[in-house]
């Protein structure tokens, strides 16, 4: 039997990893990055249909409670994710830099 | 305007080719004044790079007969050093003198800072404030440089006595090695660094810098001021992190 929150959550994973493959087909992301998506909300599919494998998990851990696992998950996830994204501005800002340079020199003014 | 080498190729100023790279963000005040003096001493080739100023920095400029590179958006000291330098080199020059808008440098410095460039025994001078007892700086300002010291001493065996001083010469050769990519005050470091990893001669030349109120007030907000020392710091460490993510 599935409770409505599991119904409404696997849609919104579905619907996450629609938005993934779709990023993929448009190669705006990596095989990499894409592989990494997909494992993320198919384990998070797994979680949300068979709960009980979160506590097998956490268990094997030595973590308590199965949702203390999910937190400390989400967490580390989060972080990492912060730095990429950090990152990925930061050659942004690089980039940035190098159009107002050229611009720059190409538009020298000498009176 | 330059006179070409073949004119006559004995004359000094023909063999060398020095452009002098002034960065300027809302430098009205002291930005005249700076241009006069480098006149005074003939040099022939200064680039202001205004960095997105408001104020009439970009005319004065024109006025005083400089050279004018405009940043559409401000990217910061760093960025607007790298655009005079990366300018100068594709107009051909020699020598690249990196001079501060804000009256602090001495015009008459420069001759000492790029006479061991043209006798090639070094590929980039520093001006340092620590090798002469002119400069008058004030006792807040010698604990930053110190612990600046420190760091770069001790991450990156950087040995010097005075890191931070953004008054330097560079040869074309260290010019096209070097890379400033840090846009805002941590090119100081970054280019030492770049400096000892290239294995570029380095030579110290003693300056004079006058730390003036004007000038007192503007580097408060800016380089030197002991937050934004310790911000420099962790921006160079992790500009470091970034690229070996970015890379790998």
């Amino acid at each position: 039997m599935i409770e409505p929150i599991q119904l409404i959550l696997i849609l919104f994973v579905l619907f996450a990893l629609s938005r993934a493959y779709l990023r993929y087909e448009e190669g705006k992301i990596r095989t990499g990055e894409f592989v990494f998506w997909v494992v993320i909300w198919v384990s998070a599919i797994i979680a949300i249909i068979w709960p009980r494998t979160v506590g097998y998990l956490s268990q094997t851990f030595g973590i308590g409670r199965p949702a203390d696992l999910i937190l400390y998950v989400a967490l580390i996830l989060l972080f990492y994710l912060i730095f990429r994204a950090y990152v990925a501005l930061d050659s942004i800002e690089e980039e940035i830099t190098k159009i107002v340079r050229e611009v720059a020199i190409k538009k020298g003014k000498k009176k | 305007m330059v006179r070409s080498n073949s004119d006559n190729p004995w004359s000094y100023d023909n063999i060398m080719k020095p452009f002098i790279i002034i960065p300027a963000y809302n430098e009205e005040k002291t930005l005249g004044i700076v241009i006069d003096g480098l006149r005074k001493y003939n040099y022939e080739n200064i680039v202001v790079v205004n960095d997105c100023s408001t104020d009439n920095t970009e005319k004065i400029a024109l006025q005083k007969g400089a050279i004018v590179l405009n940043h559409i958006i401000n990217r910061g000291q760093g960025a607007t050093l790298a655009t005079g330098t990366e300018y100068a080199l594709r107009q051909g020059a020699d020598i690249i003198v990196h001079f501060d808008a804000d009256g602090q440098m001495q015009a008459e410095d420069i001759v000492a800072l790029t006479e061991p460039l043209i006798k090639k025994e070094a590929d980039i001078t520093l001006g340092s404030r620590f090798l002469t007892k002119k400069s008058n700086i004030p006792t807040s300002i010698r604990i930053v440089l110190l612990l600046g010291r420190i760091f770069l001493r001790t991450l990156y065996g950087v040995k010097l006595t005075d890191p931070q001083s953004g008054f330097r010469a560079l040869s074309r050769k260290a010019a096209q090695r070097i890379e400033i990519k840090q846009d805002r005050a941590e090119h100081a470091s970054e280019i030492l660094i770049e400096m000892f990893k290239k294995k570029l001669v380095c030579k110290e030349v003693p300056v004079t810098i006058k730390y003036t109120d004007y000038s007192q007030q503007r580097t408060q907000h800016g380089k030197f001021h002991f937050w934004s020392g310790i911000k420099i710091a962790t921006r160079v460490i992790l500009k470091r992190l970034f690229r070996a993510v970015r890379q790998r």
